[in-house]
């Protein structure tokens, strides 16, 4: 079985950081928006390279997404940051009218994403963003696993015409993918291959899969492991590749079970070819304040819940 | 023909226009389409630089933005007599298959149209955004908005009023509506908007008080001070004063007609009120 290296624990939204930074190097129509969350957003290097391109807007979401839009015409590509709660549920209209429906080349980038926000609790942790997005037509849904991903993923959106929901986290996690990667929007990268069971994750949860992958193996039991980075638009060919071979499937992302990639797995498995399911992921619940891995274990998201749904999948092949 | 005369007989025309289109699909929003006849007319057809070529970048032109979208009628009139697409295409207003949504959007491709509206209270931030690349892009024309007054109940207006003002955003012009009435009722009924005037100055705003929001010379003059005070640090804002239904008597002095449509003797008696002048769609 392949396996992957961690090179070190870093925070994802450093990656967005770091890709921001050196698209402000590169391309000159790209513009940074904040709302008064630049250093939780690592946005302070462009901040700093290019004032002339930043625009603080203030604790103010729905003037900053308007903004955004109203930039784009005369060919402007507008990044906004803000955590992810703040990025989507809050300011959905916006995003659907002036954004998504106007067809802007709006480039939302959204930090803190899901219950590894940690100790600020569910008020702001946000388990439905993937569920909201992936709805509104037109709209480009990706949720990152490591730093490496996710710079590779801001670069890649920049030269994506249409706008785009790229989602990321707050915790110091695994870094495994390449440095050098190219990041293919809409393409599934398989980590692992394997004939008894497919594992598909997205965002922090790739790293536990691939360690649930490994103590699967310990068992004998052949996992294949894919990473979906982008949920709209989905790699269906991979998933049913795969599935074709494995004849059953778990999916796990730090998300609510109802509107995930989850789901948006299972349409596409019944339009095809049925298959046993099992879902990791929140249960229809809001979080709570608390340390990034223990929220993650007491919500039974980790490689200990994949392997063990990974096993209970196997048992419902025909 | 004098400019004047040019333009009372195109407002006399797209008064028809808003009348034809609303009654045809027995729906839309003729009262605050009426009110703002005389100023689209003469933003488009004496103010605004722009091309009939659209393209939706903009660059080296004015642009607008119209943010209380449900006056989508007087916007497509306007903007159809002003060489962005067919006039005869107005028939097809609120239809399947058309260009002319029930609100503007740009999904359709409809030229003169850079973003939807209709969600209200969102059109401030998108001038503010288009007015930011304006600076960017080191082109120095303007954009222009246009805003209900009771949408500036909805708190994304005071988001970007109080970021245009403090950001000294000195290239765009907004203009309210400032009819008094909504759905409901009267604004002073529905939620008082108590002294605009003193509320945009509140935020840094240049506010110029438009009182004869239904007179073609007063709105030019007003429109020419407006842009003789761009690029001073200051945005600029229009408290237009206007008679919803305006140019129809049964219409106006009342909310009655701010999103219903005239039956077809109701409709008859109107365009009677509102002869031809430039040719029906």
């Amino acid at each position: 079985m392949k396996t992957y290296k961690n090179t070190g624990n870093i925070d994802t939204r450093s990656g967005f950081g770091a890709g921001l930074t050196e698209l402000g190097k590169t391309n000159p129509d790209v513009v940074a928006l904040c709302a008064d969350l630049t250093g939780s957003l690592k946005m302070d290097e462009f901040k700093k390279n290019h004032p002339e391109r930043f625009f603080q807007i203030g604790i103010a979401e729905a003037n900053m997404i308007g903004i955004a839009a109203g930039m784009t015409i005369g060919g402007k590509i507008p990044f906004t940051g803000t955590f992810a709660n703040f990025s989507t549920g809050r300011v959905y209209d916006q995003i659907r009218q002036s954004v998504a429906y106007s067809g802007k080349n709006v480039k939302i980038c959204a930090s803190h994403a899901g219950l590894t926000l940690g100790e600020d609790g569910a008020t702001h942790q946000i388990l439905e963003d993937i569920g909201m997005m992936k709805m509104l037509p037109g709209m480009t849904v990706i949720n990152t696993c490591d730093y490496n991903q996710t710079k590779a993923a801001t670069l890649a959106i920049a030269k994506h015409e249409g706008p785009v929901y790229l989602r990321f986290g707050r915790p110091k996690v695994a870094n495994f993918t390449p440095e050098d990667q190219k990041f293919e929007i809409g393409k599934a990268v398989t980590l692992t291959e394997g004939n008894d069971v497919t594992i598909i994750a997205t965002g922090h949860l790739v790293w536990e899969a691939l360690e649930a992958a490994k103590e699967l193996d310990e068992k004998g039991i052949s996992a294949e492991v894919i990473n979906i980075h982008t949920i709209k638009p989905l790699d269906e060919a991979a998933i049913l590749k795969s599935v074709r071979k494995t004849k059953c499937v778990v999916t796990a992302e730090e998300h609510n079970v109802l509107g995930g990639l989850g789901e948006s797995v299972a349409r596409t498995l019944v339009l095809n070819d049925p298959a046993p399911q099992e879902f990791v992921a929140t249960q229809d619940t809001f979080g709570e304040s608390g340390e990034p891995l223990m929220l993650l274990d007491k919500y039974g998201l980790n490689a200990k819940a994949i392997s063990e749904k990974a096993e209970a999948v196997i048992l419902r092949k025909e | 023909m004098s400019t004047t005369q040019h333009l009372q007989d195109f407002v006399t025309q797209v008064r028809r226009d808003i009348l034809r289109q609303v009654h045809q699909v027995n729906s839309g929003h003729p009262g605050g389409s009426l009110g703002c006849a005389e100023f689209f007319s003469v933003l488009y057809q004496e103010v605004m630089e722009y091309s009939t070529d659209f393209d939706m970048d903009g660059k080296n032109e004015d642009l607008f933005f119209l943010s209380n979208g449900h006056i989508s009628p007087v916007f497509y009139s306007v903007l159809s007599r002003s060489g962005f697409f067919p006039v005869k295409e107005l028939s097809t207003f609120r239809k399947i298959d058309s260009r002319l949504q029930g609100h503007p959007t740009t999904h359709e491709g409809l030229p003169g149209i850079r973003i939807a509206s209709g969600s209200l209270g969102q059109g401030m931030s998108v001038a503010i955004g288009a007015a930011h690349t304006k600076k960017m892009n080191k082109d120095s024309h303007l954009v222009y908005s246009l805003h209900g007054d009771g949408e500036l109940q909805e708190g994304q207006n005071w988001e970007a009023i109080l970021y245009a003002g403090s950001k000294g955003i000195d290239n765009l012009i907004a203009t309210v509506d400032y009819n008094k009435k909504q759905i409901d009722g009267a604004t002073d009924d529905v939620l008082p908007l108590g002294n605009l005037k003193k509320k945009f100055e509140a935020f840094d705003w240049k506010v110029l008080e438009l009182k004869e929001g239904n007179d073609i010379e007063a709105i030019k003059n007003t429109l020419a001070e407006a842009k003789s005070l761009t690029g001073k640090k200051q945005p600029i804002v229009i408290l237009m004063e206007t008679e919803m239904g305006n140019g129809v008597d049964f219409m106006m002095g009342t909310h009655a007609w701010h999103g219903k449509a005239p039956n077809d003797e109701q409709l008859e008696t109107a365009l009677a009120q509102n002869p031809e002048t430039l040719g029906d769609y």
